[in-house]
């Protein structure tokens, strides 16, 4: 699998959401972008939510840490965990070097889709990017 | 932040080069400064095994000239100065009446080339407007001391790791390996004047560099291109930050500040108390005499979870006891490292835990300094 960077929707926050549909329930998998993990530089730490736990759009469902500073992680779209990658916060070198596909870090079952639409498409989040870099 | 904001920044002499270097520009005490320019994992590493050069002109240099400067600046510091030789350099802090420390500084006794004498004063950015004001408060009392604020006809520059003193014997007229370690001089680098001291904040050999604000680009260019073969590599602040950490140095706003005195603060080394007055003696040698109601310890999380400034320390039976000051990942051991003030009665236990936002992690505390650079035979 190699997930296309161009396809996925993108939080003011710089997470990403690839939306798909298993057994006709929508499933979002979470991930951080290649620019948001270039600025944080340096990834020491990851602190995970637990399979089970429910989120609303926006809140926090864990941090990344570099050496300066903690970044809270903020769900895009609101839904229960029904997965998490156990294994990224012992390989942060992973996520610095694949954040799309070996660095995703949840996936949700999403119970309300409403969140989605103040997501941005690619050339949006490019250009909020381009403006604060 | 707004474009204000950023307009109203003030930029160091040696802006441009960063900026051409690819640094990433923070504001820090009313100056843009470079946070990083690669990674502060690799500046670290530089300035622990080569050396690095970091731009620290945000430093506000205070310069005293004329008789009776050494005794306003004894009055002043809790270090005694009266007696600081010529081409000598002491760390000591100025607190108020109160005890509590306004800065914590360096006091450097220069001779110029023409053979006249001065102190140097190398105060925080963040308190070089409180600090001035605070002198200009007192210079009425010394009538032929002449006060300046020199930070910004001048700029600074550090260059700090085991590499530096070899590589730059040759830079200057004086040979600052010459130095030993807190003595200063006034050499020149192509006829154009250089204060170097043998002095740094990192935790390693090195020297700062001191010049006019137009020969900065210069220096720091002839220092880079000495260091080149040996992998000289330029650092922004937070592998400053990293760097004084594992050497438990304190930084005010973090370990210092108005509420703390520099005996709770561990800078005893500091205080001069006996035979001399100054600002804050009274309280000081009351808190050396009863002790310290807190004091600074050094701790080391269990596991990877740094614990950063504020978070909570609990003791083992489950009080709070203090606060981590600064903290976080040490590139050098691999794990993070924290400093904090405690309550006196738990100093000296080993176990604690930190309450890292409402999740608690178990620490062990740990002598000070977290790293201490091998000694070398000079």
């Amino acid at each position: 699998m190699s997930r296309d960077k161009s396809k996925l929707l993108y939080a003011e926050t710089h997470e990403w959401v690839d939306m798909s549909e298993e057994g006709g329930q929508k499933i979002a998998t979470i991930g951080i972008s290649d620019f948001a993990i270039e600025q944080l530089n340096d990834l020491v730490y990851m602190d995970l939510p637990e399979v089970g736990k429910t989120f609303d759009a926006g809140e926090e469902f864990g941090e990344v840490e570099s050496v300066k500073a903690v970044s809270p992680l903020y769900c895009p779209v609101a839904g229960e965990v029904i997965e998490v990658h156990e294994g990224l916060p012992d390989n942060l070198d992973g996520l610095n070097d694949d954040p799309y596909d070996f660095g995703w870090v949840i996936k949700l079952k999403v119970t309300d889709d409403a969140g989605l639409g103040s997501l941005m498409d690619y050339p949006a989040y490019q250009k909020q990017c381009s403006e604060s870099a | 932040m707004s474009q204000a904001e950023v307009s109203s920044l003030a930029q160091t002499p040696l802006d441009q080069w960063h900026r051409d270097a690819g640094a990433k520009m923070v504001p820090f005490a009313g100056y843009e400064m470079p946070i990083q320019y690669d990674s502060i994992v690799n500046e670290h590493e530089a300035c622990r095994t080569k050396a690095a050069l970091f731009d620290v002109s945000h430093m506000g240099r205070l310069r005293f000239d004329g008789d009776g400067s050494a005794e306003l600046l004894d009055k002043l510091l809790t270090r005694r100065v009266v007696d600081l030789p010529v081409g000598g350099v002491r760390y000591g802090t100025v607190c108020n009446e109160q005890g509590g420390i306004l800065d914590d500084v360096l006091v450097s006794h220069l001779k110029t080339p023409s053979d006249q004498f001065y102190h140097l004063l190398v105060v925080n950015a963040s308190n070089r407007a409180k600090i001035v004001e605070w002198v200009k408060q007192h210079l009425d009392e010394f009538p032929t001391v002449t006060f300046s604020d020199r930070t910004e006809l001048t700029a600074m520059i550090a260059v700090q790791g085991p590499l530096a003193m070899e590589t730059c014997r040759k830079l200057f007229s004086f040979d600052p390996a010459r130095l030993k370690y807190y003595q200063a001089t006034i050499t020149d680098q192509f006829s154009k004047p250089v204060i170097v001291s043998r002095t740094g904040y990192t935790g390693e050999d090195g020297f700062e560099l001191i010049v006019r604000a137009e020969e900065a680009k210069r220096v720091w260019e002839n220092v880079m291109l000495a260091g080149r073969d040996a992998g000289f590599a330029p650092a922004g602040l937070g592998a400053r930050d990293t760097l004084r950490m594992e050497a438990a140095m304190p930084l005010y706003g973090h370990e210092l500040d108005e509420s703390t005195d520099p005996i709770s603060a561990g800078l005893s080394f500091a205080c001069n108390l006996d035979d001399r007055d100054f600002i804050g003696r009274d309280v000081l040698a009351k808190i050396k005499a009863e002790g310290p109601k807190r004091r600074r310890i050094g701790l080391l999380p269990e596991g990877r979870r740094p614990a950063r400034e504020g978070c909570a320390v609990i003791s083992k039976d489950g009080r709070e006891v203090g606060t981590i000051t600064s903290g976080g990942p040490s590139p050098t051991l691999g794990k993070p490292i924290a400093m904090a003030m405690v309550d006196v009665d738990v100093v000296g236990e080993t176990e604690f835990e930190i309450d890292i936002r409402g999740k608690r992690s178990a620490a062990v505390a740990t002598k000070l300094p977290f790293y201490r650079r091998p000694k070398t035979a000079s």
